[in-house]
């Protein structure tokens, strides 16, 4: 064991077994033995592609904020709201705990997110290090699960059929948007991030 | 040692943070559980360096039981008023899934009330068999408890579902006296209950399943 050095190691994060790295073939992925958590797999998407990803979610999420969601219609008068109107309104409401957590988890951290990201491919499609490489990297790791921009469009269409029964209901183009959103987090909710650490070596900074 | 080295017999230790494994980390080896050991920086990320997150066992049953607390009210208060002309109506949790039901949408109604009854009810049901069993050291299907953990991880954050319809709802059923839709203080206890079982979930260490006397393999 003595001979390996660390960086050709790989350990399970769920259950601390550790393993020899090899490399993946095309879409493999390697699980835990003893636990069966994912360690590692293999990624088919280069940085360029990556980054062309997160610019197209960037223009999408722009759009998303933007564009009303839906609007309902009821004895001639309209209402339609952007994600900022909910944000606000929750605000008004006296519910200003659920407009700080719609505020930051569907607004402020997949921006972050994003802009992060972008940031460190754009220096990483160059093979260079982005300048707060690291504190960056650690930032990204701590926004993990709390971006839930798929979870609304969900809770969009909830609210849809439940207006449905008192309203008239458009779609607005916001709802597309953030469905198109959803798809792009998707893709790119696959992607190990960790890579960035291997593949962007440290002299280069 | 069996066929599958685990990190700590190896005295190697992995960042949590960028996933580094490092090697020869002074400290003790026994695995106790409450994850206090010589703190060290990992050199690639500048992390703490820790064998089990820290107070695991403590901080994951504070949470998991101030979230349980606040699902109380979460639940018995009304979530959302809808006024209109002629009647008021407020709305809870339940009373929204059975609306739903009634007014002919059975699969919303499935799916709201499995991302807000089912899914907490999950989280506290699965962290607490995890808790206890770990707790105890206890062997006892060791890999369904794993599994176990990674659902609890992957849909926890599902359950922000009604939340975000009362919001979205309020910000759009705004037709001055003809019709209005107001957030009640029960969205806002469900919301933290949500955070809180999030935290819960995240504070608990997976790794302490596997901790206890090996039995298994």
């Amino acid at each position: 064991m003595g001979t390996s050095s660390p960086e050709t190691l790989l350990v399970c994060e769920h259950c601390d077994t550790v393993y020899r790295r090899r490399p993946l073939a095309r879409g493999e992925v390697a699980t835990c033995a003893r636990c069966g958590a994912e360690l590692e797999r293999h990624h088919a998407l280069s940085v360029n592609a990556m980054l062309a990803l997160i610019l197209t979610a960037m223009i999408v999420f722009v759009q998303a904020n933007m564009w009303p969601i839906v609007t309902l219609g009821l004895s001639g008068q309209q209402s339609s709201t952007t994600l900022w109107g909910v944000i606000l309104a929750m605000w008004r409401e006296e519910a200003k705990v659920v407009s700080v957590l719609v505020a930051a988890t569907l607004f402020f951290f997949p921006l972050m997110k994003m802009l992060l990201l972008g940031w460190l491919l754009w220096f990483g499609k160059a093979g260079r290090r982005a300048p707060g490489f690291v504190p960056l990297m650690v930032a990204l790791h701590r926004l993990g699960p709390w971006t839930m921009s798929e979870v609304f469009v969900l809770g969009a269409l909830v609210a849809i059929v439940k207006a449905h029964t008192y309203f008239d209901v458009t779609p607005d183009p916001g709802i597309y948007a953030y469905a198109a959103l959803t798809l792009l987090i998707t893709i790119f909710a696959g992607v190990d991030l960790r890579q960035l650490w291997d593949q962007v070596p440290e002299r280069a900074a | 040692m069996s066929a599958l080295p685990r990190a700590a017999e190896l005295g190697l230790i992995a960042c949590t943070v960028c996933g580094l494994v490092c090697r020869n980390v002074p400290g003790d080896p026994q695995l106790d559980g409450d994850g206090v050991d010589d703190a060290m920086a990992c050199p690639r990320c500048g992390s703490t360096l820790r064998r089990r997150k820290p107070h695991s066992y403590t901080r994951t049953w504070a949470l998991l039981i101030a979230a349980f607390i606040l699902y109380i009210p979460a639940n018995v208060l009304p979530i959302m008023r809808t006024a209109s002309l002629n009647d008021v109506d407020d709305n809870t949790i339940i009373s929204g899934v059975v609306e739903l039901w009634v007014k002919g949408s059975p699969d919303l109604a499935i799916i709201v009330f499995t991302a807000s009854i089912v899914v907490p009810m999950l989280k506290f049901l699965a962290l607490g068999t995890l808790l206890v069993s770990s707790q105890r050291g206890s062997g006892w299907a060791r890999t369904q408890r794993a599994r176990l953990y990674r659902l609890v991880e992957l849909i926890g954050y599902w359950s922000m579902l009604d939340v975000f319809v009362v919001a979205l709802l309020t910000a759009l059923v705004r037709f001055s006296v003809l019709s209005l839709v107001e957030p009640l203080p029960g969205v806002i206890f469900f919301g933290l209950t949500v955070v809180l079982t999030m935290l819960a979930s995240m504070s608990f260490d997976p790794r302490l399943i596997w901790d206890g006397k090996d039995t298994d393999d």
